[in-house]
């Protein structure tokens, strides 16, 4: 085993320790921290197959935005997670049993025959550049399903619109455009007062 | 292929997309009664994808934009349906929804959406566009789904909808890695001359076979995938549910189509068999559910399955004739649930569902005409002649027996004689009850001459059905030798 493949088997198993930690760990904030973990080893292993724009972008993606958006949303929402596991253990056996099953068959399946050794990868030139690559197929050869992509995006952001604008009817609000627009004429009256005859007339 | 090649062949797509954008923003600025604004340019939408579909159509079969999107007859005669029921959803469902405070712009865009992700996916020839347009349909789904945010039922279907979408998701995405790491491409018609050339890891492509065939199977909502079925088409609004359960199944027709047929015809005495005992679940359970069902949304759910049953039934037969029938029967079966959910909207009113059986009670007496539709579209869910119900389902039978699976025959025949109770039952209550009301029921001009057409288009279809049949022969058949 060279270096190269050890590394692998480190990330690979941090990884599955850490997926594993997301769905067992009590506490919500705990489960986003691994799944940072999860992402920083899949970032190392992308790294180790060069595709070193991929795992900058995760880290930075995913790691940097989605995930500290994510710890934000779990700390404020107030999340009593007994309630969430409430019959979780009465479920537990049946669930159990369905995956040992669905494993054994697929352990049975791909398990008792070697499949044949897969040929190493081919190293790129060391001058190899990974962006200018994948910038040249996602405007050539995957331009459709990039535009699609970009499609699928604007749907979820008119989906999230029209699921959270609520108008609502009867709320105070200032509006500052059109408290800028406000003229003198519209806020100020002037009174014709008459003068005041003398001090006598009040006293009555 | 150049750029404009490219873009002739998906002219339609890239006009709908374009119109889209356009709706979004011009809905802005039309408030309140303008919404009619925005619903007419719609539907001008539609008439002019369908002038585009049929101006840009070639003989023969064009594979463009470096082989993700195939352009052939097939897909041509599938889109033409697909914004013919987008189009008639739209004029069943605006009273419904006008009533309701849910005829948004935001309802007609996502609904568009949904139309253009069951284009890609009718017209893709890679998995990676497949999996786009699906994703594209179902987040258009789920968020329709969801507009009635008030309703308790319609939120947790959308949630339901959405997990389960998502897991389904899963399952197809799983499959599609396992196939691309067994052949080497994503590209429909690599992967099927690899296999051709004996150039596969065969454990690992039936091992992915799996996957996509429970994946597509969540998708099309055959037992045992189908739980979710029912709870979403009761609980989502009238519209959403008819829209859920009309243009998608085309998608999904064309999209077994390009999977197993195009792909992995090889493998089919592998996916026939799992496609068999699928299909003899869902013509099963869904006709025997049916029966004990009170809320009509429900029973056409679980009706909807069983005629996924027969729709598969067609396709694990693996000829040509059986994949016409299959795609005949997703046509008539738009149809006549475009019709059935459509009466549905129309007996409902301001404040009142007419969602229960028992709202059907002497429906003759209150409305002859409407009465005489909805005994036309009941006989052709049931499959009694002259109505196109039957054609279907016999074209679908014969191209079984043909392939000598006589067992699978005789069980789809009895249990569509199970199901023709629940279906005739609708019809003893229109004819033989008493009304519970009296209270006449509205309508708009449009939406009655709507399903007077849709009625009335069920039995002429039934009379004549040479023409529909030959179209789909034809085109199953361009699409399956020609690439």
């Amino acid at each position: 085993m060279n270096v190269e493949s050890l590394v692998f088997y480190v990330f690979a198993a941090l990884m599955i320790f850490a997926g594993l930690r997301v769905i067992t760990a009590r506490n919500p904030v705990h489960s986003a921290m691994f799944l940072v973990l999860a992402f920083c080893s899949a970032s190392g292993i992308w790294m180790l197959l060069e595709a070193e724009f991929l795992s900058i972008t995760l880290v930075l993606v995913y790691v940097g935005a989605v995930m500290v958006l994510f710890l934000f949303v779990v700390m404020m929402l107030d999340i009593n997670l007994d309630q969430l596991r409430e019959g979780f253990w009465r479920w537990f056996p049946f669930g159990a049993a369905l995956a040992l099953v669905m494993v054994g068959e697929m352990v049975y399946v791909l398990g008792n025959r070697k499949t044949a050794a897969t040929e190493g990868l081919v190293r790129h030139a060391a001058d190899y550049s990974n962006i200018k690559e994948l910038g040249r197929l996602i405007y050539t050869d995957y331009v459709y399903p990039f535009e699609i992509a970009a499609v699928v995006l604007l749907v979820a952001m008119v989906a999230a619109i029209a699921l959270t604008l609520r108008r609502r009817i009867g709320v105070k609000s200032q509006n500052p455009g059109k408290q800028v627009l406000v003229k003198k004429a519209d806020r100020l009256r002037i009174v014709p007062v008459a003068a005041e005859k003398s001090g006598s007339d009040r006293a009555a | 292929m150049n750029l404009a090649t490219n873009l002739y062949h998906a002219g339609a797509e890239v006009f709908l997309l374009t119109m889209v954008c356009v709706i979004l923003i011009a809905d802005l600025f039309v408030a309140g009664r303008g919404k009619m604004f925005t619903y007419m340019m719609v539907q001008l939408t539609l008439l002019g994808c369908s002038f585009i579909t049929v101006a840009t159509h070639t003989d023969g079969v064009a594979i463009v934009f470096s082989n993700m999107y195939v352009d052939d007859l097939m897909s041509d005669v599938l889109k033409l349906l697909a914004y013919l029921a987008v189009s008639m959803m739209l004029v069943y469902s605006r009273t419904y929804l006008l009533t309701r405070g849910l005829f948004s712009g935001e309802f007609m865009s996502l609904a568009l959406f949904a139309l253009l992700g069951m284009m890609v996916m009718i017209s893709a020839s890679h998995f990676l566009t497949l999996y786009l347009g699906l994703e594209l349909l179902s987040l258009s789904l789920y968020a329709m789904v969801a507009l009635q945010r008030d309703s308790a039922v319609a939120t947790e279907a959308a949630m339901k909808y959405f997990i389960l979408g998502a897991l389904a998701s899963g399952l197809l995405l799983y499959g599609m890695s396992m196939i691309y790491g067994a052949t080497g491409s994503l590209e429909i018609y690599k992967i099927s001359d690899a296999i051709e050339q004996g150039v596969y890891n065969k454990q690992l492509l039936v091992f992915g076979l799996v996957f996509v065939v429970s994946g597509l199977a969540f998708k099309l909502g055959a037992v045992p995938f189908h739980m979710w079925v029912p709870d979403v088409y009761h609980g989502a609004p009238t519209p959403m549910t008819l829209l859920i359960g009309s243009a998608p199944k085309l998608a999904a027709f064309a999209f077994v189509m390009r999977i197993l047929v195009e792909a992995l015809q090889p493998l089919a005495i592998q996916w026939s068999s799992m496609l068999a005992i699928m299909a003899i679940l869902s013509i099963a359970i869904g006709n025997l559910s049916a029966i004990a069902q009170t809320n009509i949304k429900r029973m056409f759910a679980y009706s909807t399955i069983a005629h996924m049953g027969y729709l598969l039934l067609g396709v694990l037969s693996g000829t040509i004739e059986g994949y016409s029938s299959a795609m005949f029967y997703a046509v008539t079966y738009v149809l006549m649930t475009l019709g059935g959910f459509g009466m549905i909207m129309l007996m409902s009113r301001e404040g009142f569902e007419a969602d229960n059986l028992s709202d059907y009670k002497g429906l003759n007496q209150r409305s002859p005409w409407l009465a005489f539709m909805m005994l036309l579209l009941m006989f052709s869910m049931a499959g009694v002649p002259p109505t196109v119900g039957f054609y279907a389902k016999f074209s679908v039978l014969q191209a079984v027996v043909q392939t000598g699976h006589f067992a699978l025959a005789i069980i789809a025949v009895l249990f569509s004689l199970v199901g023709a109770f629940f279906y005739l039952r609708v019809v003893k209550l229109m004819y033989f009850d008493t009304p519970e009301s009296h209270e006449p029921i509205q309508y708009q001009a449009d939406t009655s001459l709507l399903i007077t057409f849709n009625g009335l288009g069920v039995l002429f279809l039934g009379i004549l059905p040479g023409t529909l049949m030959s179209i789909c022969a034809v085109s199953v058949q361009q699409s399956l030798l020609l690439h």
